[in-house]
């Protein structure tokens, strides 16, 4: 304990150089701008700006990026309680009981609550982050390529297990982002596989031009042409300070939430996303007054804003431990610190503690910087949402294009951006889970080469993976959790989705 | 898996839109696995290049194929909206016609005109405003990324 906290206060003194100060508001700042324009989600934000990143130095580049991905989460919940109109998918459940309060006159109240609820569940996780990511970097170091085959794999069935939607579809989603994956030299035997004769395919799909445009594109294309920017509340300082049976009221969800929110978020999946539906779930069922929930009821509020906040903070864990992303936008992040020639993983807290204790430290200043920036000055952001839609939609669509070409500086990647978005407007239609692909894409490389050096070195048996205890205690939990997921399809049962209010199967 | 179709639509017939997105799925891993007949999928101590694509397209053919046989119950193909269909292929194509410009003419003059037709013509605002939006963004968008970001940018043949 004495070591994390003299590694923390290693963490302080780089996260409180004023240059990374500035960083960490400009970040939060865009974020919670980002996260309240809908159609511009925490990753496609994070997309943008990543080309922005290659000339800072890696500490200020992942400060930057994790200050827009907590201020999206937080941006979202604005648009949610004021409008009805979520910024981003975990706000979803944010909508139902703020945009209530806000009809009965109490949006300040509801702000606030989304405002303490983020900031407690950020700061909490951060606390999980700083204490178990060096335990899980520690032992990681005992993987080796079977082990990491059946983390992998784990994390595809948990994927399946705790998606929002249909078991099936995300399965299919993550295969297809697999198959993307596959795209490119194969590193092991130098075939280039499905480029086409694409020159540029020969170095693979990124992941910025696929989750650009599954989810920036891709969602333009299901909303241009919508209804005008609709009137808007403009809730006044005063007006923010909820009453004392409010904060009592908030006080259990929100610690429920942020551990709930945490747990999840350590799990790969749009984990912020569920985690806000099933704290919803949880609220509702838990309540005494359980018909208040859908009126108005702050504990709607107050839950999955606690539970989307604390899932953005558990997905550093694998991410910074293992090197393992669990949602795209860790993906991206990923991405962002191997530009800087940096590797995430089990040798990163070891080999760059200023960056690891440093990010972690920023968090803590992240949260404090999102609760002083949000509260005063949401008179003035929402004022944003007066932009007609058909202002800013080809503005979004102008900076996707943008982003995605100065990647790389590559047109090659503009087409797959595009093509991504015709791709993810039709999967949305027909209702598919895109996080998935997106995650999908990342692991294909990992997957293709644990998998591969884990056969070479059993010469071909699979048994291997049974006679490791790590990599069969891993497989066997997956494939528990896939068999209790392919429950309900084959008896007809009622599954987890359903009683928090998603679909089935 | 959806089932939110009301009773008339589920009364009516023909395919079902997670039978066809299904159908879709496995035609994909199909082609896929043809595409994959050139590489050496090699043998189980030693995976080659064709092993993991044949294994994911068989994978996702399976799924493609499960999701066509549940999907009896969902909404029919025939009932889906399609409304903003015609405006998203309008603006896919015009993005694709920006990105064939982009190196062409330049970063500035592509977002330019790109927004000029998105706002002026698709979206039928008034000229001055499409003027303003058109040229601010373009410009300013080009010199925070690339002049104060530093993130190389097509320039056009005449230098801008």
């Amino acid at each position: 304990m004495a070591e994390t906290f003299q590694n923390l206060l290693l963490g302080f003194s780089v996260a409180l150089q004023p240059s990374i100060l500035v960083y960490a508001f400009v970040g939060c700042l865009i974020g919670t701008l980002v996260g309240m324009m809908p159609g511009l989600g925490p990753l496609a934000g994070i997309s943008l700006l990543l080309p922005a990143t290659f000339g800072l130095n890696p500490i200020i580049a992942i400060v930057l990026l994790a200050g827009v991905y907590y201020g999206a989460m937080y941006g979202g919940s604005t648009t949610s309680i004021l409008m009805s109109i979520p910024g981003e998918a975990a706000s979803v459940m944010t909508c139902v009981d703020g945009y209530a309060m806000t009809q009965k006159g109490r949006a300040g109240p509801a702000l606030a609550i989304a405002a303490i609820g983020s900031f407690i569940a950020g700061t909490l996780g951060v606390v999980g982050l700083m204490l178990l990511a060096p335990t899980l970097a520690e032992f990681a170091l005992r993987f080796g390529p079977p082990e990491y085959t059946a983390l992998l794999l784990m994390g595809l069935f948990i994927l399946a297990y705790m998606s929002g939607g249909s078991m099936l579809k995300t399965l299919a989603m993550a295969a297809f982002g697999l198959m993307l994956g596959m795209i490119g030299i194969d590193v092991m035997s130098g075939y280039t596989r499905f480029s086409f004769g694409v020159v540029e395919l020969s170095d693979g799909v990124g992941i910025v031009p696929v989750a650009v445009g599954l989810f920036g594109v891709g969602e333009i294309l299901l909303a241009a042409g919508g209804a005008e920017a609709p009137k808007v509340q403009q809730p006044k300082l005063r007006d923010l300070i909820p009453s004392r049976e409010e904060f009592r009221l908030s006080a259990g969800p929100i610690a429920r939430g942020s551990l709930l929110g945490f747990l999840i978020g350590i799990i790969p999946g749009s984990a912020h996303i569920i985690s806000s539906f099933v704290s919803y779930g949880i609220e509702r069922r838990i309540s005494r007054h359980p018909e208040r929930f859908g009126q108005g009821a702050i504990e709607g509020v107050a839950g999955p804003e606690s539970a989307n906040n604390a899932a953005a903070t558990g997905a550093f864990v694998p991410m910074m431990a293992l090197g393992i992303p669990t949602s795209p936008v860790t993906a991206v992040m990923i991405a962002a610190i191997m530009v800087h020639g940096i590797l995430p993983g089990p040798m990163l807290i070891q080999q760059q503690p200023e960056l690891f204790w440093g990010f972690v430290a920023s968090m803590y200043v992240g949260n404090v910087v999102l609760l002083i920036l949000n509260l005063p000055m949401v008179g003035l952001f929402v004022n944003l949402l007066r932009i007609p839609y058909g202002y800013l939609y080809p503005c979004i669509l102008c900076f996707c294009i943008l982003g995605t070409y100065s990647v790389s500086n590559s047109v090659v990647d503009v087409w797959i951006l595009l093509a991504m978005g015709g791709i993810g407007y039709v999967l949305r239609k027909f209702r598919y889970d895109l996080a998935p692909v997106a995650l999908g894409l990342v692991l294909a490389p990992m997957i293709e080469l644990s998998l591969r050096q884990s056969l070479a070195m059993s010469a071909g048996d699979y048994g291997i993976f049974l006679q490791r205890p790590i990599a069969t205690t891993m497989l066997a939990l997956g494939v528990v959790l896939l068999l209790l997921a392919l429950k309900p399809l084959v008896f007809k049962g009622k599954d987890w989705r359903e009683s928090v209010g998603l679909e089935k199967q | 898996m959806i089932r939110d179709s009301t009773d008339t639509e589920q009364k009516r017939g023909g395919l079902r839109t997670d039978q066809f997105s299904g159908l879709m799925l496995l035609a994909l891993a199909l082609y896929v696995g043809w595409q994959n007949r050139v590489y050496p999928v090699g043998t189980l101590a030693e995976p080659g290049p064709g092993y993991l694509p044949l294994l994911l397209a068989i994978f996702l053919g399976t799924m493609g194929l499960l999701i066509a046989l549940w999907g009896a119950r969902t909404t029919p193909l025939a009932a889906m909206k399609w409304t903003e269909a015609t405006r998203a292929v309008v603006i896919l194509i015009a993005c694709g016609a920006a990105t064939l410009a982009l190196e062409r003419i330049g970063y500035r003059l592509t977002v330019i005109a790109l927004l000029i037709f998105f706002l002026g013509v698709l979206e039928r605002k008034r000229p001055l405003p499409v003027a303003l939006v058109a040229l601010g963004f373009g410009f300013a968008s080009y010199y925070v990324i690339g002049d104060l970001l530093r993130v190389p940018l097509p320039r056009s043949p005449w230098g801008f």
